[in-house]
Formats: C-alpha cells, structure tokens, sequence
C-alpha cells in the first residue's frame, strides 16, 4: 500500500508555494516518512523555520509549527526547546537562511548541542527573492547578484556544523529520496544538535543562470556528485575531485544542553 | 528637612562604590533612614575617576544625586581635583594624606590620615582600605551610628573576612575622630 | 509578620519583580548598563525551576523568549540602546504574532555606542517606532527602585492580559540606583494569568477574534497544534494577503492596546490642583521635577508635577486637559525633546512647552528646572 503522506498534512493547506522541479517537497516527504516511522506525536513535535521557500515547509505539517523571522528558526527553537525539552523540535530551512544571516545562531546551537534537528536545503541560491548568490554558492556561479560570476568561496555546511560542535551531521540529496527519511530519523534519535545538509535544486533561479537545461539535468548532478561515505573510503582522492560525501559524515556522543541545564536547577536548588 | 548629601570619591578598584552602598545601607536598613546610592563610573573596573554618591534624609528623598555635598571623600589627588568644587560651607572633606596633598580652598573642615597605609599596614591588607574609609566617613559626618554601621558592613563582606572587615572598619572610625580633633 | 526589605539596584529589582510576576524563562545578553539583570536571573531562576540562557546576540535573546513564551513561559529579556536597535525586528515578530514578553530596556547614551555608562531616555520613541510597520506599543518608566520592580510585575500582566510584548525603561540613574526596596507577599500584588484557551484542541485558532480583540493563546506542547508566523495572518494563523483580513487584522492588533488606554495608563499628578506650570516628567528626570517643585512652591511659585508612569500609550487625555489649565509646560528629559514631542502634540497650541534637554550623560538638576520656570509668562 502506498505511504499515506496526508496523516501528516496539515488539511487545507495544499498546494504548496514551491515551482515545478523544486525539491523541497521531496525533502518534506523524507521529513513525514522520518516522522511516521518514529511515531512521533504531532502535538509534541515542533517544526520551526525561518524564511525562505523551504522555511514554507512547517506550514504544511500538522504539527505545532513556528514560521519565524529571517535567519531565526535556530535561536526562537532554543526557546521552544529550554520551555519544553520533552518535545521534539526539528527545524527547517536553506542554506541562505541558516548560514548567512542566521549563521551565528547556527554555530551556536551547534556549540550548545541542544537536542534538535536542523534540516538544511542547500540549493545554492535565495530562490525566494529571486535568485541571489548565498553563502553555499559556488566560486564562479551565477546568480542575479553575481552576473560576472560569484567572487565569493563557498561554506561546506556539513563541516561548518561539524566545526561548531554538532554531534551529527549528515548530508542527503533530493535526488536519493528513498534515503532522506533514515538519515532524518536518526538525526532525529540522536541526543544532542544534529544537523541534515540536503543537496536541492532550484531550476527557477539557480539552474536557469548555472546552464542546466531542465530539472532531469539537475537532480542527474545531484546523483553524479554524491559518493556515500562508506563507499569513498575505497575512493583514490583523484576518484573524489569534486564529489561530495553523503551519508553519515559525523557523530559524537557529548553532554546535550537542556539536560546538562537541569543539573544547574538541581545545583541551584541545593545550594538555596 | 534633614537632606545629608555624601560622595565616595577616589579610583575604580578602590571599592569606593561599595562604601558608599554600606553607608546607604547602614542609612536605610538600620538607621532607620531613608537613603539613595548611585555612582558613576567610566568603561574601566580599575582605575580612571570613579564616585559613589549617597543622599540620606528623614523623609523621602527626590532627586539622587549630590547637589552641595556635606562630605567628601578623596582617595586620590585627581579625584580631589574634580569632585570637591561643590563642597559645602561647613562640610568636610576625608582624605588620603598620602595620595592627596594639594588640598582645595573653602571654609569646610579637612581630615586627612593615611587611610590605604593604615590598611595596609596596620590592618594587614590593603582591599579593606575603603571600609577603612567607610569607618572614618561614618565618625565624620554621624549621620549614622557607630553600631548600624558596623552591622551594615557584616552584613555586606563575605563571611570569611568578616573580622578583616570589622578591624578595619575601627581603625578608620578611630583614626579619624583622631584627626578631627588634632 | 514585618516584610522583607532589602538595599537593592533598580537592574536587580527589576529581575526580582519578574521572578513574582511568574517569569520562567530569561534570555539575555550583556550589555552595559543592564547586565546586572541577567546576572540575578542566572542566580535566581534555576532557584524557582525557571532557566536562564545567555544567547549568542541580541537578537538570539529576543528569539529565544518569543520561543520560550509560545511553549507557554513567561519571559523577559533585558537590554540597553544597541540591543534594543538589534531587538526591533522580533519584537516586531511578536506585536504581529502576539506574544507575551517583556522586554527591560536600560536608556544610555546613543545612538549606536554612544555613552554606555551614561543615563539617557533617549529610547522612548524607539519604544514606540522602532520596529517596522504599524503595531501597538506598551512602555513603562518607572522611577525608583520599588517602582521598578512593581512596574515590571505590571508588564507582565500587561503583556499576557494584551498578548504583547511590553517594555519597561528605567534611565540608567534608576537602573543603577540603590534604595530600599519592600517586598510584596506573595499574593499582595495580582499577578495575571496567560488566557488559554478552553475549545478542543482541533476547534483551536490562535487568532479567533470571536473571543474579542485579545484571543486566547495555547502552548506549544500542550496538545495544541497551531501554527505561528510573522506573515499578516488569518484568524487561524496561517497566511495571508487577503486586503480585508489584512486591514482588520492590523487595526485589531492596534486596538486592543489603544483602545484600553485607561486600563494601561498610569501616571502622578503631584502639586497641580492651582498649578500654573506643569513640570511633565519621567524616570529619574520627575525626581529632580518634583525636588524643582517643592522649592518653587516655597517660593510662591505655583508649580506641579505631571509624572508619567506609562510613557506608551501616551496619556494624551490627561495632557489635552491639563493644557486647558496651566499656563505652560515644562518638559525636562534627558534627550533633544522627544517627550516634548508628545507634550505638544496634546496641548494643542493651549499652553506653552518649555523642553530642558540634556545629552551630555548628566541628570537634568532640580536648579535647571527651577530656572526654567522664570520662562513661563
């Protein structure tokens, strides 16, 4: 039997605002499969985001859903979290939103190693103002605002977040949907911030400018660039120029914030 | 109405400030007083001007700050330079005879003893020298008790200096009704 | 039984009043001259089973109790000038998604850097302009250490009862000023409940104005799914563009500040029975005022004090009337003349309005204001 997304869909509230050939609905579908198979309840889980076209997600979910201010989502969901650290609190964004102006918010939550999980669509661009470069835009690309090419270097998220402290990272891609939904699920298992960089296109800004003549060609570069990490190991650094890793990439076990901050309540209490 | 204006003033770092609160305190809490502490104070927690203002009154007291001071306390030249313009008739001034040796002009009275020596050598560390200072400014000026006073600075120190505290505390009240009347 | 007293600062008040007021969550961020706040709350919060966090930026602090709050805590932030500046933009996040907080501003020198160890009350149009877009503005400027933990309890009430953020600015003369502060017991001051609602979870709209211009608020985790965003919305919370909702929406959200003006207003009048000049004043300034005053009246000038306790909404009614009386005003702040501004603005042309401003980091004193009424003809 097929899987029925529509437990999970808020009623009403489709279609969604994402173009043809976007593969934020595939992400969100890997996010409900994930959600479903941990049998999380809905009026536990809180879904937060920023803004931005995949900061539309939350919206759609039948959860308790916190559609914040640009750049935000980490920073009101270490609220949401500190208020109540029972729930599960899963955020979504791009890699405009979550790097550039919410990039301190960002590192900080990978620092603190509170127990959420932020789930990133990095296509390369700010779809929803219409395609300007972000800080996951490669060296030489176009984008509106880099009509001579992008100057700039490009963040590796994964290892952004690795380098802050996150104690899971992993990377997926839109193109290998059947995957996303085990890699969110044990992000989302996993105690502590766990971060999920998910390779996405967006064919209306960014592939129009970049010479990619249709999504079919796109999500096929999804496909030739991605190398799981298991298979890399067997790879020749050759074999891997201009690959990137998918798949687990990273995972610790460290003290997780608002447990570590109930043993202040307890130190507090004991000293009053 | 009994309005008794008093201003803390030397370096930051000197614990000037936190004279000033016990004296405010001492006022407020167990004098049975009212009284208003403030302070102002540079970017800098050592060094640089720093003062401590305190108003005590019978009554309700309106506006904070100092506006002819009854008493003043120097614990450096500069501080002596820039705060004692507004010196009362009649005030007094309490300063560090070590630090400050060009004294202002004006019919107020000056006490001056080596208040950072006496702490340092005759109570045995200098951080106290502003409850030194604390002690003397109480005999001076007597708006309140020896007693609440003392139990104001108790009350404000960690436990485990509460005898460093209480010496210096003396000392200073002693010294400067020694030099009062010298 | 006597009460509790204590020698505290209007910064450590004002953590205190917070904690009787129910706060359960503080996100803070150091900042000159209103550090000590957050300094008490990481003492005193985790005492009660409340947390402290100390965010990464301003902004993050700001983020983090409109989070806290939509979970169901009561929560505060403090700040002072620049964090105020980099605050605007959530706390535009919460006029529009209506969430209780409230936000302890300490007015230093400005803009920018400016003088941080200096009082000011130049942010007090901040308090009300400062965020983008049309919204409602509460703001309180209490002007002593009693007061300023009894104003901050207020705020509490107020943002929960009007489901805003409410703001409390003390000068930093009040912030850093130690005095004598009586506590209440618990239960002498009303402390007012969040309004939750009562409809089964799936009736639920977090914007359902059939409840009146104040609708219930549900938390996140408590069997409530809702959703929250900063886009204009619609009664059940999701977006919208729709010209009707929008307008309706903007107008209530306004409303149910403005339209309580006499619940949320508080002020002073002191002395102004036959006053021919009316000294209107705040925070620390109405302490030199009312000193100013006292030794005018023992000079036969006949003088008062109008003492404005709630600077947002502004007592525009009690100002109007006032100018029918007396004939002029004295405005004393210290800033280049921002509550002058309003004075004026109210009077209507009927009296005039003598403004003392002072930016040069120092207390506006009682001879000032003295001097000052030798103008008034």
């Amino acid at each position: 039997m097929a899987f029925d997304y529509d437990k999970w869909i808020r009623p009403g509230k489709l279609p969604h605002i994402w173009c043809p050939g976007c593969g934020h609905g595939i992400v969100m579908k890997g996010l409900i499969r994930a959600l479903d198979s941990l049998q999380l309840k809905k009026e536990n889980t809180a879904i937060v985001s920023g803004i931005g076209c995949a900061s539309r997600l939350p919206g759609y979910m039948d959860c308790c859903t916190l559609h914040t201010a640009h750049g935000r989502a980490a920073a009101f969901a270490t609220g949401v979290k500190m208020a109540k650290p029972e729930m599960n609190v899963i955020l979504v964004g791009g890699d405009g939103d979550g790097t550039a102006i919410g990039g301190n918010h960002f590192i900080h939550a990978c620092r603190r190693n509170i127990d959420m999980t932020y789930i990133i669509m990095n296509n390369y661009i700010y779809g929803m103002t219409g395609g300007q470069f972000s800080p996951a835009t490669p060296t030489g690309h176009k984008a509106s605002t880099t009509p001579y090419g992008n100057p700039d270097p490009a963040f590796d998220i994964a290892k952004l977040a690795i380098g802050a402290g996150a104690t899971f990272v992993a990377r997926g891609t839109a193109y290998h949907a059947a995957q996303l939904d085990k890699l969110i699920a044990e992000a989302i298992q996993h105690k502590g911030f766990s971060v999920v960089e998910i390779l996405d296109d967006c064919p209306t800004t960014y592939g129009r400018r970049n010479k990619y003549k249709s999504v079919v060609e796109m999500m096929n570069r999804l496909k030739e660039v991605a190398v799981p990490v298991k298979a890399a190991e067997k790879m020749t650094a050759e074999q891997l120029q201009g690959k990137v890793l998918t798949g687990v990439l990273y995972k610790e076990e460290r003290a997780e914030y608002t447990a570590e901050y109930a043993k202040v309540i307890e130190r507090a209490q004991a000293a009053k | 109405m009994s309005r008794y204006e008093l201003r803390f003033s030397g370096a930051g770092g000197q614990g000037l400030i936190t004279a000033g609160i016990i004296m405010a305190k001492a006022a407020s809490i167990y004098e049975g007083k009212q009284s208003v502490q403030s302070q102002s104070y540079g970017p800098e927690a050592r060094g640089g001007a720093s003062k401590s203002e305190v108003i005590i009154s019978d009554g309700p007291i309106d506006y904070p700050k100092v506006t002819k001071c009854d008493a003043l306390l120097a614990m450096t030249q500069e501080a002596c330079n820039k705060y004692s313009d507004d010196l009362k008739e009649g005030g007094v001034l309490l300063y560090d005879s070590d630090l400050v040796t060009k004294l202002p002009e004006g019919n107020f009275k000056r006490v001056g003893f080596n208040i950072i020596n006496t702490a340092k050598n005759d109570v045995g560390r200098e951080i106290v020298a502003n409850i030194v200072a604390l002690g003397a400014m109480v005999a001076l000026t007597g708006q309140v008790s020896r007693e609440n006073a003392e139990k104001a600075v108790l009350s404000s120190v960690p436990e485990a200096f509460l005898e460093l505290n209480k010496k210096a505390f003396s000392m200073g009240y002693e010294k400067a009704e020694a030099a009062a009347k010298g | 039984m006597s009460k509790k007293v204590a020698f505290l600062q209007g910064n450590e008040a004002a953590a205190l009043g917070g904690i009787y007021a129910g706060c359960n969550f503080f996100g803070g961020y150091p900042i000159t001259p209103s550090t000590e706040v957050a300094e008490v709350m990481s003492v005193e919060l985790p005492k009660v089973g409340g947390k402290f966090i100390q965010m990464e930026d301003e902004i993050g602090a700001m983020a983090a109790i409109l989070g806290a709050s939509l979970a169901g805590s009561k929560v505060m932030t403090s700040t002072s000038g620049p964090g105020l500046s980099l605050k605007q933009e959530l706390i535009g996040y919460g006029c529009i998604a209506e969430i209780p907080c409230v936000v302890y501003n300490v007015m230093r020198g400005g803009p920018s850097t400016g003088m941080p160890t200096g009082p000011s009350q130049s942010d007090v149009m901040c308090a009300k302009w400062g965020t983008h877009g049309d919204h409602p503005a509460i703001c309180l400027t209490p002007a002593s250490v009693q007061e300023t933990y009894e104003e901050v309890i207020r705020a509490f009430n107020l943002s929960e009862k009007y489901r805003t953020p409410v703001m409390v600015m003390p000068d930093e003369i009040v912030a850093h000023m130690r005095e004598r502060i009586v506590f209440p017991e618990p239960g002498e001051i009303e402390v007012i409940p969040r309004k939750t609602p009562t409809v089964e979870p799936a009736q639920y709209k977090p914007y359902d104005t059939s409840y009146g211009d104040v609708p219930p608020l549900a938390a996140f985790g408590s069997g409530y799914k809702f959703h929250v965003t900063g886009l204009n919305k619609l009664p059940d919370g999701f977006p919208t563009t729709k010209a009707e909702y929008v307008q309706a929406e903007e107008e209530r959200q306004v409303r149910k500040v403005d339209a309580n003006a006499d619940d949320i207003i508080q002020f002073e009048e002191y002395m102004l029975d036959d006053a021919e000049i009316a000294v209107v004043a705040y925070g620390s300034t109405s302490r030199s005022a009312r000193y100013a005053v006292n030794i005018a009246r023992e000079q036969g000038i006949k003088a008062g004090m109008f003492r404005i306790k709630t600077f947002w909404p502004f007592p525009d009614k009690q100002i109007k009337a006032l100018a029918q009386k007396v004939k002029g005003f004295i405005v004393p702040e210290m800033n280049l003349g921002m509550c002058s501004i309003e004075v004026e603005r109210c009077a209507q042309g009927k009296a005039v309005i003598l403004g003392i401003n002072r930016v040069d980091g120092e207390p506006v004193n009682p001879d000032q204001i003295l001097e000052k009424m030798k103008e008034v003809k």
